[in-house]
C-alpha cells in the first residue's frame, strides 16, 4: 500500500476556533439549570438578615402547609447528619477550624448564612414558602474590620475566642541585616479590596437519587474532589455517590468549593427519595457565592541608593469571613511566594494572621493570591522608582532576574524554570510607546491640564499549573496536585479522550483535540472529550490555579504517547518488521526505508477485531497517565497602560493598554489570546469597579449588579496583545499556565498610572477600586 | 425571577386598560417595559396584585408632529425615541438623553412613560422633561387631566399619577433651530445609573447666551431645575474666556439636596453637578 502523504500541518499552534462554544453561547446545553428530572422538587433557603445572631427560634410549620410545600426543614431538623462543610487547607499547627453546619443551628455570623430550606413543587411556591417561615434572632455584635476584631476586648465572631484564624510565617536570609541601615525603605500598606466572583453562569444544584445510589449535578469546578469530600462529609460512601459537572458556565475559582446548598441538595433527595434542584438567584449569589481578595497587606522594603532591594517584609491580615471553607486559609499562603516577584534580593519576611469577621467566608478568587502579591510588590516597585527619581522601568531592570540567570531560586525559594523579562518589556515598551508617552504627559504636567496621564506598569511572574503533590503536602494541602487522562481508540480510528481537567469555560474540548490530533496523527474532528463525571472519568483533580493544560495537558500527552508504542507494536507484526524499524508520522507507520506503512486507523481496527496481533498482545491500544509535575509554571510578562485622570471629577479613563506575555508554548493562540483578555477585564474591574461592601450592620450593600459594577465591553479599551515565547522547561510540552495571569498583572499596572498621573498633585496612593469619587478626595485632601 | 403571586391582564385600549386598573383598586400596578417594575417583583420588594399590562395598547405607542409640539406615547421604547427623526430634529436634548439609558438590549424594552412614570431620581428623563417643561397626559376611567412636568415629579420615586391612573402621553416643545442642547451623565460604567446628569437646553445668537433651560439629575428625590444658573446665564458671553459660563455654573447645586448614598457622598455630587452643568452648557454651544 503506497500513499503521498501530504505533511498536515501541525495542530498545536493553530488558533482553532472552540469547538464547545456553539453550545456554550446559545445555552442549547447541559446547564445543570437545565436538568430536568422526573418528579423533580425545588429548593429555596431562607438566608439571614442579620450579620451575627443566636437563633432562638425557627418555626416552619406554617410554611409546611402551604400548597405545593413538601418539606421544610430548619437547621436543626437537618442535625448532625448535615454534618460540617469542609476545610481541606489546615495551614498550620495554630489553625483554628470552626464547626461550620450548611444550614445553621445555633448561631448565624453573615448576612446570607441559611437558616432553613423549603422544598416545593416549584421554585415559586418554594420562595413564597420562605416567606411563612418564623425566626427569632437575639442580635450579636457583629465582627467587621480585620483590625478591630484582633484589638483586646473585639467581641468575637465566635464567643469567647480569639478571632485569630491562624499566623503563617515564612523568613529567609538577614532580614534585620537588610533593613538595618538600608539607605531607601519604603514602608506602605494597601488594602485589597473584597470581591465578588461574578461567574455568569449562577451556582446550580440538581440530586437524584435512585435507591442507595446518588448523582449530583452540579455548576462546580471540582466533581472529583467534591466526591470525595461529600463523602466524607456526609457518609454516603464514595462508591455510591456520582457527581457531574455538566456544562459549567464560569468560576473563578468560585465553584472551587464544597457549598451549603450541595450538601443539603444530597441530604434532601436522600430524605425526601426525590430529585431536587437549587439555582441561585444572581442577588443570592452574591451574598453567598464565596468572596476574593480582602487582604490589609502592609509592605515595606529596603533598598540600596540605586535602587537595587536589600530586603522585602510583608505582614498580612487576610479576612476569612465567618468560617474556613474549602481552601480559605491557603489563598494567601500562595501569594506568600509571590511577593518578591521577578526580582533579586537577599532577604524575605512574611507573616500573614487570618482573621475570622461576621462576612461571607473568602475564598479563591482568579489567580487566589498572586494577584494580591503582585499588586503589593508592583505599587511599591513604583513608589521605590519615585523615590529615588529613577524611570519606574529602570528600577525595575535593576533588580530583575536576567535571562541567562535561569533556574533561579527565588529568596521565596521557588525554582523560576525559565523567562526573559527585557524581552517582554522592551517590546511592550515599543508597543505602547513608551517614550512619546512620557513626553506628552510632561507637557500636560507644564500646562496643568485639568486631565493628567499616568502611566503604569507592571512586570509580573506568577506560580501556577497547581502544583507538585509533594509540596502541596509540605503546604497541608489536603490533596494532590496530579491530573490524569485516557485516550481510547475507537475500531473506526476515533479517539474518545477522557480527562479528569475539568472545564468551565477554558476550551479544554478544543485544546484537548489538537493535542492528540498531533501526537495519534488523526483528524482534529476524530476526537472526542469527555469530562466532568466521576462516572467517566473516575480519576482527577479538577480545574484551578491555571493547572489544565500544564498538569492535564501533559497527562494527555504521555497518554497518547502510550498508545502510540502499543500501535507501533501491532503495525510492526502485520508489517513483519521490527519495532525498531518502524517510524511514525502524521498517523502512519512505516518501516523505514520502505513503502510499507499502516494508518493508525487500520491498528485500531485490527486490534478491535484481534485477528492477527503480537503473542501475549491485550488487545485494546487506550491507555492512561497520571501527571505529577516537578514544579510550577511561571508565565510572566509586561503589562502597561496609558490611563487618563480627569483632575476636575476624578474619572479615570484606560486610554491603551498593552500587555506581552510569556506563556511558554501555546497549543492555540486564540484560546490564550481570550484568556489574557478576560483576565485583563477581570483585574481592571478590581482596579476601578468592583467592590464587595458591607455597612456598619454588616448588611451587603452590593448585592445586585447594579450595585456590584463589574466592567462590560464598553467599558474597556481594546487590549494590544503579544507574546514573547520562552519554553517552560518543567513539562515536555513547554507550556505556561495562562488562565490566571492577565488578572494578576492588570490590577496594578491600572492603579500605578492613575498614582503616576496624580503624582504632581501629591497623590501618591488609591485605594480600589479607584472609583471617581475616591480621586476626587485623594485630590482634595492633597490640595 | 420569583416573584410572589400576581394576576396579569392584557388590554388592547386605553379604555380597557384604565377599567382594569379601577376595578382592581390599589395593589395594581401598570406594567411597561418592565424594566424597572420587574426587578422589584423579582426581589420581591414589590407586591402588586394585578398587572396591567400596556404592551399591546397601540394608543399608546408612537410620535406625533403636533405642530409647535411633539407628542410622544407613554408606550413608545426608548429605542424608537433614540431613532426617531422627529424627536433628532426637534428635541435632540431627548435624542441624546435616551441613548445614555442602560444599554440596547434594556432601552428595546424600557418605556419613555415608564421612566417617567417610575421617577427614579438617578433616571436620565425625568430632568430632560423637566427642562424642556414637558406636559403629562394623564387619564383614568374618570377622565383626563394635563400635569406640568413641574408638578409631576412629587417625590422619591413618586408622582402625580393616582394609582387608578395611566400616564398616556408626554407632549415637549419643539426648540428652534438656534437652541443647543446637551445631555452630560456622569457614570461609572455604560450601563450604570447616573450618579449626577445634566440636562441642558441653551438658545444663543451673536455669541451669547439668550436663554438656557438647565435640571439636574440624581441631586436630589426629584429632578431639580437648576434655575440659579439659567438666570446667570442669561446674556453671558459664549466666546472669550468662558469665564461667565464657568461662574454661572458654580450655582449648579443652589436649592438642591443631594443624597449621600453607596454611589456618592452629597458634596461630591454637588460638585459635580457644577462641573458637569459648565461643561454641558459648553458642548450645548459649541459646534
Ligand atoms: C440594568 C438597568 C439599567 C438602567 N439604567 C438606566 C439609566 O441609566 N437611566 C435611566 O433613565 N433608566 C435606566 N434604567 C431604567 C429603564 O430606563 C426603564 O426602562 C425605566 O425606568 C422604566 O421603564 P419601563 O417601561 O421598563 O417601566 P416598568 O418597569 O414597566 O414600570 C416602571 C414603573 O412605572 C409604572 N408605569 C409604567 N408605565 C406607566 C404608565 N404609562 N402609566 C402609569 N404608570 C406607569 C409601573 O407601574 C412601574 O411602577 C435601567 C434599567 C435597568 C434594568
Amino acid at each position: 500500500m503506497t500513499e503521498l502523504i501530504e505533511r498536515p500541518a501541525p495542530e498545536i499552534g493553530k488558533a482553532r476556533r472552540r469547538r464547545e462554544d456553539a453550545r456554550l453561547v446559545t445555552g442549547r446545553t447541559r446547564w445543570t439549570d437545565n436538568i430536568q428530572l422526573p418528579g423533580m422538587l425545588h429548593v429555596a433557603f431562607l438566608r439571614s438578615p442579620m450579620a451575627h445572631a443566636r437563633i432562638l427560634r425557627v418555626d416552619v410549620s406554617a410554611a409546611r402547609e402551604l400548597p405545593g410545600v413538601v418539606a421544610a426543614f430548619t437547621g436543626a431538623d437537618l442535625g448532625p447528619e448535615q454534618g460540617s462543610l469542609p476545610c481541606a487547607w489546615p495551614v498550620s499547627e495554630d489553625v483554628v477550624i470552626p464547626a461550620h453546619p450548611p444550614v445553621a443551628v445555633e448561631e448565624v455570623r453573615y448576612v446570607g448564612e441559611a437558616v432553613a430550606c423549603v422544598v416545593a413543587t416549584d421554585r415559586y411556591r418554594a420562595a413564597d414558602a420562605l416567606e411563612a417561615i418564623e425566626v427569632d434572632y437575639e442580635p450579636l455584635d457583629p465582627v467587621l474590620d480585620m483590625e478591630a476584631a484582633l484589638a483586646p476586648g473585639s467581641p468575637g465572631v465566635r464567643a469567647g475566642q480569639s478571632n485569630k484564624a491562624f499566623t503563617w510565617v515564612f523568613s529567609q536570609g538577614e532580614v534585620d541585616a537588610a533593613f538595618a541601615g538600608a539607605p531607601v525603605l519604603i514602608e506602605r500598606t494597601y488594602v485589597q479590596q473584597r470581591l465578588i466572583p461574578s461567574a455568569m453562569e449562577p451556582r446550580a444544584v440538581v440530586c437524584d437519587r435512585l435507591g442507595e445510589d446518588y448523582t449530583l449535578h452540579s455548576a462546580t469546578q471540582i466533581p472529583h474532589i467534591l466526591r470525595v469530600m461529600l463523602a466524607l462529609t456526609t457518609g454516603i460512601p464514595e462508591h455510591r455517590l456520582r457527581v457531574i459537572a455538566p456544562d459549567v458556565g464560569g468560576g473563578f475559582g468560585s465553584k472551587l468549593q464544597v457549598t451549603a446548598e450541595e450538601v443539603v441538595c444530597l441530604l434532601l433527595a436522600k430524605r425526601l427519595n426525590r430529585p431536587v434542584k437549587w439555582t441561585e438567584s444572581r442577588s443570592e449569589g452574591n451574598l453567598t457565592v464565596h468572596h476574593g481578595r480582602d487582604q490589609l497587606q502592609r509592605i515595606s522594603l529596603a533598598a540600596e541608593s540605586d535602587g537595587r532591594i536589600r530586603g522585602l517584609k510583608v505582614d498580612l491580615l487576610a479576612d476569612m469571613g465567618a468560617y474556613l471553607m474549602l481552601v480559605t486559609p491557603g489563598v494567601p499562603l500562595l501569594g506568600a511566594f509571590m511577593f518578591p516577584g521577578i526580582y533579586k534580593m537577599a532577604a524575605y519576611d512574611f507573616r500573614c494572621t487570618g482573621v475570622f469577621t461576621t462576612k461571607m467566608p473568602t475564598d479563591a478568587y482568579r489567580g487566589a493570591g498572586r494577584p494580591e502579591a503582585t499588586f503589593a510588590i508592583e505599587r511599591v516597585m513604583d513608589e521605590l522608582a519615585h523615590e529615588l527619581g529613577i524611570d519606574p522601568l529602570e528600577v525595575r531592570r535593576r533588580n530583575w532576574i536576567e535571562r541567562e540567570e535561569f533556574p533561579y531560586t527565588s529568596v521565596a525559594g521557588l525554582v523560576y524554570d525559565s523567562g526573559d523579562y527585557g524581552a517582554a518589556t522592551d517590546r511592550a515598551t515599543e508597543l505602547l510607546g513608551y517614550a512619546a508617552l512620557r513626553a506628552e504627559q510632561a507637557e500636560r504636567r507644564a500646562r496643568r491640564d485639568p486631565v493628567q496621564l499616568g502611566i503604569g506598569i507592571s512586570t509580573y511572574t506568577e506560580m501556577c499549573g497547581l502544583a507538585p503533590s509533594r509540596v502541596l503536602g509540605s503546604l497541608a494541602y489536603g490533596a494532590g496536585g496530579w491530573e490524569h487522562a485516557s485516550v481510547r481508540m475507537l475500531p473506526t480510528g476515533k479517539v474518545e479522550v477522557v480527562t479528569g481537567s475539568s472545564p468551565h469555560g477554558q476550551g479544554h474540548e478544543t485544546a484537548w483535540s489538537q493535542i492528540v490530533a498531533d501526537t495519534l496523527g488523526v483528524p482534529f474532528e476524530d476526537v472526542t472529550v469527555l469530562h466532568g463525571d466521576t462516572a467517566i472519568s473516575p480519576r482527577g483533580l479538577d480545574t484551578y490555579g491555571s493547572r489544565s493544560l500544564t498538569v492535564g495537558g501533559i497527562a494527555l500527552l504521555q497518554a497518547c504517547g502510550r498508545v502510540r508504542e502499543k500501535a507501533k507494536s501491532v503495525a510492526a507484526h502485520l508489517l513483519e518488521a521490527d519495532p525498531g524499524d518502524v517510524d511514525f508520522e502524521n498517523g502512519l507507520f512505516r518501516v523505514r526505508g520502505t513503502d510499507a506503512v499502516r494508518s493508525i486507523q487500520e491498528i485500531a481496527l485490527a486490534v478491535f477485531t484481534a485477528h492477527n496481533l503480537p503473542d501475549g498482545f491485550e488487545p485494546r491500544l487506550d491507555a492512561d497517565a497520571t501527571f505529577d509535575p516537578e514544579n510550577f509554571s511561571f508565565p510572566h510578562g509586561t503589562h502597561l497602560c496609558a490611563v487618563e485622570v480627569d483632575t476636575e471629577t476624578g474619572m479615570s479613563r484606560i486610554r491603551s493598554y498593552v500587555a506581552v506575555d510569556d506563556v511558554g508554548n501555546v497549543v492555540n493562540p486564540l484560546i490564550v489570546e481570550g484568556q489574557v483578555h478576560g483576565g485583563i477585564a477581570q483585574g481592571i474591574g478590581q482596579a476601578l469597579f468592583e467592590e464587595a461592601r458591607y455597612d456598619e450592620e454588616g448588611n451587603l450593600l452590593t448585592s445586585t449588579l447594579a450595585d456590584y459594577l463589574i466592567p462590560s465591553a464598553a467599558d474597556l479599551p481594546d487590549f494590544v496583545t503579544e507574546r514573547t515565547q520562552t519554553p517552560a522547561t518543567s513539562n515536555p510540552l513547554g507550556v505556561k499556565g495562562v488562565g490566571e495571569a492577565g488578572t494578576i498583572a492588570s490590577t496594578p499596572a491600572v492603579v500605578n498610572a492613575i498614582v503616576d498621573a496624580l503624582r504632581p498633585y501629591g497623590v501618591h496612593d488609591v485605594r480600589m477600586p479607584c472609583t471617581p469619587e475616591r480621586v476626587w478626595r485623594a485630590l482634595e485632601e492633597s490640595r | 425571577m420569583i416573584p410572589a403571586t400576581f394576576d396579569y391582564v392584557r388590554p388592547s385600549t386605553l379604555g380597557e386598560a384604565a377599567a382594569a386598573l379601577a376595578e382592581a383598586g390599589e395593589d395594581a400596578k401598570v406594567l411597561a417595559g418592565g424594566q424597572s417594575l420587574l426587578p422589584l417583583l423579582r426581589l420581591r420588594l414589590a407586591y402588586p396584585s394585578v398587572l396591567v399590562d400596556l404592551g399591546r395598547v397601540a394608543e399608546l405607542r408612537g410620535i406625533e408632529d403636533r405642530g409647535d409640539r411633539l407628542h410622544i406615547g407613554a408606550m413608545t421604547t426608548h429605542d424608537e425615541v433614540v431613532n426617531s427623526p422627529l424627536v433628532n430634529e426637534h428635541c435632540p436634548l431627548l435624542a441624546r438623553a435616551t441613548a445614555t439609558v442602560a444599554d440596547p438590549a434594556i432601552r428595546h424594552r424600557g418605556t419613555f412613560g415608564g421612566s417617567l412614570s417610575h421617577a427614579d431620581p438617578a433616571g436620565d428623563l425625568p430632568s430632560v422633561a423637566l427642562a424642556l417643561d414637558a406636559e403629562f397626559r394623564l387619564a383614568s376611567a374618570a377622565g383626563e387631566r394635563t400635569v406640568p412636568a413641574a408638578d409631576f415629579f412629587a417625590d422619591y420615586l413618586t408622582t402625580a399619577l393616582e394609582p387608578d391612573e395611566i400616564l398616556t402621553g408626554v407632549s415637549v416643545p419643539k426648540l428652534g433651530p438656534d437652541w443647543g442642547c446637551h445631555y452630560e451623565k456622569f457614570h461609572r460604567t455604560a450601563q450604570a445609573w447616573a450618579i449626577v446628569g445634566v440636562a441642558a437646553a441653551v438658545r444663543h445668537s451673536g455669541g451669547a447666551v439668550v436663554e438656557a433651560r438647565i435640571a439636574l439629575t440624581n441631586m436630589g428625590a426629584t429632578p431639580v431645575r437648576a434655575h440659579a444658573v439659567e438666570s446667570a446665564l442669561a446674556g453671558v458671553p459664549l466666546n472669550g474666556s468662558g469665564a461667565g459660563v464657568r461662574e454661572a455654573a458654580l450655582r449648579a447645586d443652589e436649592g438642591t439636596n443631594p443624597p449621600s448614598d453607596a454611589d456618592a457622598g452629597a458634596d461630591y455630587r454637588r460638585h459635580l453637578a457644577k462641573v458637569l452643568t459648565r461643561r454641558a452648557v459648553i458642548a450645548a454651544t459649541s459646534g
